[in-house]
């Protein structure tokens, strides 16, 4: 319990500096969005409306930093993120509120069913070495060596384009009102196969091979060989013993990908225009909108801080050996 | 002597397979009394605990059983070949019949789960109609069988310390009253205390368990004391076997006597220590004729060309057997 409120302190700690950083990180890039807000609308916003713009924006330079940092931790805590400037006058709450659910159906799914399917896999893998699910082995080191988004890229060059089921872009049909009706949960889906599937066929490799080398290791300890002269089920060997012993690592590498799942497979994303959270944030670094790129990042952070979390307790509850003192 | 309970005979362990084979037991006779310690010794190499794999059938790969029988004889029905048995019938022999005690005390525990659950998995796998609270109450007196007290019964592996951990394999070991436990070295990670401890405390529960132990140790001194009747390996075969008071008085084929010389005893004059010159036969070419001649004092005309046979030495030898010419089997030893 102490070693757990130790492991909390410590992630406070962490999301301070990582919201202090990302305070002061877009007020130290040079380059000013209302200029670019001016220019983009060529002359036709007056002294004034650009004066206003600046309060708006919070650019006001006539505050001090200190101000503004209070000023900003205040905001934060009202859950007001500022407004956006690419999607202007709307707050950037909204903007990531309408961009999450995508990035979470989409990256969350495929994660957590690769992990599961992959894991599965390994442990079959490891524990008969020179099955069929071994000959795979050789394909899926290949798969997944490959970045996302090349498997994207072939994807669609393979299955999405004139006449084919699959979309090469978007989340739904253009025209189609977002809302869980027959029309609406269908498209969405369609467009969400080959993304999913590019992500699924990628990271399970991954799992796989760890989970598979894993057990090849454990299968090699005194305790397995001990289990096996006890007598015991082949399938309790392999399981609550050979597994039960090769999953730790796995499920630490599994908490830690939960947090990646906000910031997104941002380049699948982009290759598929999938109008996820990563998507959001490849726009909002094009359109230099500070606001947005704070929220999303002050998301994303606070994800992978939460999945550290995850990571630590999930540790506790596995292996005995990490809790002091009973 | 009473009647045998494990029958070894002509058993061969290779490891890898055709030409490239190496041949880590060969041909080895070996029979264990109902309730008697057998000592196996030998130096690394030898084939000891390969052996006592091959018979349990748990060596790993590329072990392979290239030949012999394992004869099991139960309390009561036939007696079954352990190499024939499947898969299934194989799972039921183990353990209920023979168990082992393994050399590494520290990594023979699950280290995630309690000790209890790894002695209760074993108990309720083999007898599946017995209860929860029955089980438990079992586990309970297992660790009082060696001395640990009951509340250690939801420790974790990590919170024993070695001789602990390997009290409670033994305890595991005696869970289903098997007629035979295989002891692979079961003290030689722990120190000499812990080693005196454990040896007494197991002598006393054979006592009362009445269950035969074959012992495997590289530490020919403490099969001495231990064991009712010691074998000798080298090179893959059995050179030696004899009762454990007669071999120390007079060994011999010279490779137990070189054995007996390199540790002190504690009474008795004073005596050189001496070692054995050489190192242990390369098993994948062995020398011919009889494998230790190249390190032996005493070789002479055949022992570069013929192997001798394991047999009786004579008639003032009785319930020995050796393979060496200087012991020729079956003829008288001249007078």
């Amino acid at each position: 319990m102490r070693f757990l409120l130790q492991r909390i302190a410590f992630y406070l700690f962490t999301a301070w500096a990582a919201i202090t950083l990302n305070f002061f990180i877009p007020r130290m890039i040079p380059g000013d969005p209302v200029q670019s807000l001016i220019s983009r609308n060529q002359g036709r916003i007056s002294a004034d409306a650009i004066q206003s713009l600046r309060v708006l924006f919070g650019l006001d330079k006539n505050q001090s930093l200190w101000t503004q940092y209070v000023d900003y931790w205040k905001q934060l805590f009202h859950g007001d993120l500022g407004l956006s400037f690419t999607f202007f006058p709307t707050p950037v709450s909204t903007v990531i509120g309408d961009s999450l659910p995508w990035t979470v159906g989409l990256v969350g799914i495929t994660t957590v069913v690769s992990f599961f399917l992959g894991t599965a896999l390994g442990v079959g893998a490891g524990w008969r070495r020179g099955s069929w699910i071994d000959a795979l082995l050789p394909a899926t080191t290949f798969l997944s060596s490959i970045p996302y988004f090349w498997l994207g890229l072939v994807a669609i060059a393979l299955f999405a384009g004139p006449g084919s089921v699959f979309p090469s872009s978007g989340g739904y049909e253009p025209g189609l009102v977002p809302a869980f009706d027959q029309y609406f949960i269908p498209s969405a889906i369609q467009h969400s196969i080959l993304p999913a599937a590019t992500i699924l066929v990628s990271s399970m490799s991954g799992w796989l091979l760890s989970m598979r080398n894993m057990m090849v290791t454990v299968a090699s300890e005194d305790y397995i060989t001990v289990a096996h002269a006890k007598g015991l089920s082949e399938r309790r060997v392999a399981l609550s013993y050979a597994a039960r012993n090769a999953l730790l690592p796995n499920v630490s590498g599994f908490a830690l990908s939960l947090g990646f799942i906000v910031g997104g497979t941002l380049l699948v994303e982009i290759v598929f225009s999938y109008p996820g959270l990563g998507f959001q944030l490849f726009q909002a670094v094009g359109a230099k909108d500070y606001p947005l790129l704070q929220g999303i990042f002050l998301i994303i952070t606070i994800s992978v801080l939460v999945a550290n979390l995850l990571a630590d307790v999930a540790y506790l509850l596995l292996d005995p050996r990490t809790r002091k003192s009973g | 002597m009473s009647e045998p309970v494990l029958q070894i005979r002509k058993l061969r362990v290779d490891y890898g397979l055709g030409d490239e084979a190496v041949h880590a037991v060969r041909d080895v006779d070996l029979t264990l009394h109902r309730g008697e310690v057998l000592g196996l010794a030998g130096e690394s190499g030898s084939g000891k605990s390969t052996l006592a794999y091959g018979l349990t059938r748990l060596l790993p790969p590329p072990g392979v059983i290239s030949g012999g029988q394992v004869i099991y004889h139960p309390l009561d029905g036939p007696p079954v070949d352990v190499l024939a048995l499947t898969p299934a019938r194989l799972r039921q022999f183990r353990w209920a019949e023979t168990s082992i005690v393994f050399q590494g005390a520290m990594n023979s525990l699950n280290p995630v789960h309690r000790i209890s659950t790894q002695l209760l998995d074993v108990i309720k796998a083999h007898e599946p109609r017995s209860t929860a609270t029955g089980r438990r109450a079992r586990a309970r007196e297992l660790l009082r069988l060696v001395g640990i007290t009951a509340d250690r019964l939801d420790s974790y592996p990590h919170q024993l310390s070695g001789g602990m951990r390997q009290r409670v394999m033994i305890a595991m070991a005696l869970a289903l009253e098997p007629q035979v436990v295989i002891m692979d070295e079961p003290t030689t990670a722990l120190d000499v205390v812990m080693q005196r401890q454990i040896l007494g405390q197991l002598a006393e529960l054979r006592q009362r368990l009445g269950f035969a132990v074959l012992f495997i140790t590289h530490d020919l001194s403490l099969l001495v004391e231990f064991s009712d009747r010691i074998a000798i390996m080298y090179g893959g075969r059995i050179v030696e076997e004899a009762p454990a008071a007669e071999l120390y008085r007079r060994a011999l084929h010279p490779y137990t006597g070189g054995l007996l010389h390199s540790f002190p005893a504690l009474r008795g004059p004073r005596r050189e220590l001496a070692g054995i010159p050489g190192s242990p036969p390369d098993l994948r070419a062995m020398p011919s004729g009889c494998a230790f001649h190249p390190r032996c004092p005493k070789a002479f005309g055949p022992c570069d060309k013929d192997l001798p046979p394991l047999g009786p030495p004579g008639a003032d030898h009785p319930g020995r057997a050796v393979a060496c010419w200087l012991h020729p089997a079956a003829e008288p030893v001249p007078r």
